[in-house]
């Protein structure tokens, strides 16, 4: 009996997850692979062949491709200046934390006040004479600024969750390994990648894992900032659904961005795979 | 060749004091251990020879080359940490190539110093493992080959063995010695352990409240303690002290008894536990407790009020409650002065 317990404890919350998490999940397998009640792989077809899709999937890679290293970076980067810190370090991850309490699409809204044609960008040009009346950035002419200002907004809004992990990793490190290391001589630079980056490897896994699928999920900043005219995997996922109301093609966008997900998932994993005895 | 000299070395932590102005020669090839209990500043000096402490003031010259401004790196040494530091994230090979990488040394040369240091340290079956897989002594023993394989001018051990149990402790030791003593390094070794201070040491240097108080060979630092707390530190049971009173003719009063004693004002009788007998004459003892060693007895008494501790052969039956009169060797009577705590000669 004792040894059930916590087995029988654990059988809701595990219950809650397959009825309300497995079961609608099978149905949308389901419902991707079928149409009026039949097998057939035209959802996928119908995705594939419309001019959006490998728009909105390639806009997805990139957007992946260019937030989550850049954050990566910044990530590291202010974790190791946290790390080095006496005081003032809790007021420091709080004030990096606070874009992390705002929901992405009121990320998005942020951004928008800045770079739509009455916003605080073009204010501050026009003060400066830079420019003589306000400019459109945001218009399907210049798919690039589009772009470029979801990418601030992702860095802006998710670089202190890696972040976060990031310290938790760093403050597990022993301080003795990186003396050891100094002693021996390697530079801060070397110790930074020869100890630090491999000791860090689990919650460099967990920062990566997290932030890709959020990446892949990306959505409400590219609607706030964009509208239709940046499409985004997920994006198109809402436009069948709702506009078109075809949930069979929409489901089966979901499955390639469930299928994106899990393959890098297993490529972050298999990367920084840590063997059984090299852990701390 | 590599003298180690310390010149008014001090170290604050903001209001606290670890060091005060710390002078210290080690000589070339030599077995230094730096003695004391927590908190005296032992590896506080060491991390400061080493480079991973700066100090707020003096001078750190190795192999007469003044060094206290470069990079660990630059000095000419390496360490063994108290929990050995073993990269976890690399194999025992890697781990003791680390240092010879860094210096960019060709591979064969590697190979070469890596396979020595293991065969040295017994560990030439463990180069493919990970440190997660070894036992706490096989870890020493990979820190202590990391050191060697650089062959440096300078180890710097910090409580090297503390981490392990009683019987590796004393194996671990013996191989120490033996292996260091063939390496030719000069050696500073901290612990706060008197008897692998003693067992290691060419010298030692007893620290307390971030000062020096002696630095002698281990008989020295025994029969001669150069103060009171050096006497009061070293020895297992430690010295015995008491109050003496100057009396006619140079003679002192020391717990009723009379003893030949140093021409000064003031002074205090120390003698340690195993240099009294049982004897017609002498202390008059009050036994408290009795522990029977195997080879001696300890016992724990009263003399003049002052609790008083005797190592004595175990052939004579002695039970609590007993008055026995303890003669001390004459030669082995120490004196301190009161005032200072400092041995007078």
């Amino acid at each position: 009996m004792a040894r059930a317990l916590p087995y029988l404890l654990l059988l809701p919350a595990s219950l809650f997850l397959l009825v309300f998490f497995f079961y609608p999940f099978g149905l949308v397998v389901v419902e991707s692979m079928t149409r009026g009640g039949e097998w057939t792989t035209e959802n996928f077809t119908r995705m594939t062949g419309h001019w959006k899709f490998s728009t909105a999937f390639w806009n997805t890679i990139w957007l992946t491709a260019i937030v989550v290293p850049v954050q990566l970076i910044m990530a590291l980067t202010m974790a190791s200046l946290v790390q080095k810190l006496k005081t003032g370090r809790s007021g420091l991850l709080y004030i990096f934390a606070i874009p992390l309490g705002i929901s992405d699409l009121a990320a998005g809204l942020v951004w928008l006040a800045i770079f739509e044609q009455s916003g605080f960008l073009n204010s501050i040009l026009h003060a400066f004479g830079i420019i003589d009346r306000p400019q459109l950035f945001l218009g399907y002419q210049s798919l690039w600024v589009i772009f470029l200002a979801v990418v601030l907004a992702e860095i802006w809004r998710a670089t202190a969750i890696m972040m976060v992990i990031i310290v938790a990793g760093m403050g597990l490190i022993p301080k003795e390994y990186n003396e050891a290391a100094e002693v021996f001589g390697a530079s801060r630079w070397q110790r930074f990648t020869k100890v630090t980056l491999p000791l860090l490897r689990p919650s460099l896994q967990t920062a990566l894992i997290l932030r890709i699928l959020m990446a892949f999920e990306v959505f409400a900043v590219v609607v706030a900032l964009g509208g239709t005219t940046l499409p985004v995997l997920m994006g198109e996922t809402f436009q069948w659904q709702f506009q078109l109301q075809d949930r069979g093609v929409a489901a089966a966008y979901a499955m390639v961005i469930l299928g994106l997900s899990v393959a890098f998932s297993l490529v972050v994993l298999r990367l920084l795979h840590v063997p059984k005895g090299a852990r701390i | 060749m590599a003298e180690i000299v310390i010149k008014g070395v001090a170290k604050q932590f903001g209001a606290f004091t670890a060091l005060h102005s710390v002078d210290l020669t080690i000589h070339d090839q030599e077995f230094m251990v730096l003695l004391g209990a927590s908190g005296c500043g032992k590896t506080t000096l060491l991390r400061i020879i080493a480079g991973l402490e700066t100090p707020s003031q003096g001078e750190v010259w190795i192999g007469g080359r003044r060094v206290d401004h470069l990079p660990p790196r630059a000095r000419g040494i390496a360490m063994v940490f108290q929990n050995y530091a073993v990269f976890p994230h690399l194999t025992v090979f890697e781990n003791i190539a680390f240092g010879l990488r860094m210096a960019k040394l060709p591979q064969a040369e590697v190979t070469r110093r890596v396979t020595r240091t293991a065969e040295l340290m017994h560990i030439e079956q463990l180069l493919k493992r990970y440190s997660g897989e070894l036992s706490g002594g096989q870890r020493q023993r990979v820190a202590v080959a990391r050191a060697l394989a650089m062959e440096p001018d300078v180890i710097l051990m910090d409580e090297p063995l503390s981490n392990l149990d009683a019987l590796l402790r004393l194996e671990m030791r013996a191989e120490l010695k033996g292996v260091l003593a063939a390496s030719k390094t000069t050696t500073i070794y901290v612990t706060h352990d008197q008897v692998e201070a003693m067992s290691l040491a060419d010298r030692i240097s007893v620290m307390n409240g971030g000062f020096i108080v002696q630095a002698d060979k281990p008989t020295q630092v025994y029969r001669n303690p150069a103060a009171r707390f050096v006497g009061s530190f070293i020895g297992n049971p430690p010295m015995n002290f008491l109050p003496a009173k100057r009396g006619e003719n140079g003679r002192w009063h020391v717990a009723g008894k009379d003893f030949d004693g140093p021409d000064v004002a003031a002074a205090e009788f120390a003698i340690r536990p195993e240099d009294m007998h049982p004897a017609k004459a002498g202390l008059e003892a009050e036994v408290r407790v009795v522990e029977p060693l195997g080879p001696h007895t300890l016992v724990t008494a009263q003399v003049a009020g002052q609790p008083f501790r005797a190592v004595l052969e175990s052939d004579r039956a002695i039970s609590p409650g007993e008055v026995i009169t303890l003669a001390p060797i004459p030669d082995r009577i120490r004196w301190f002065d009161p005032e200072t705590q400092e041995a007078i000669a």
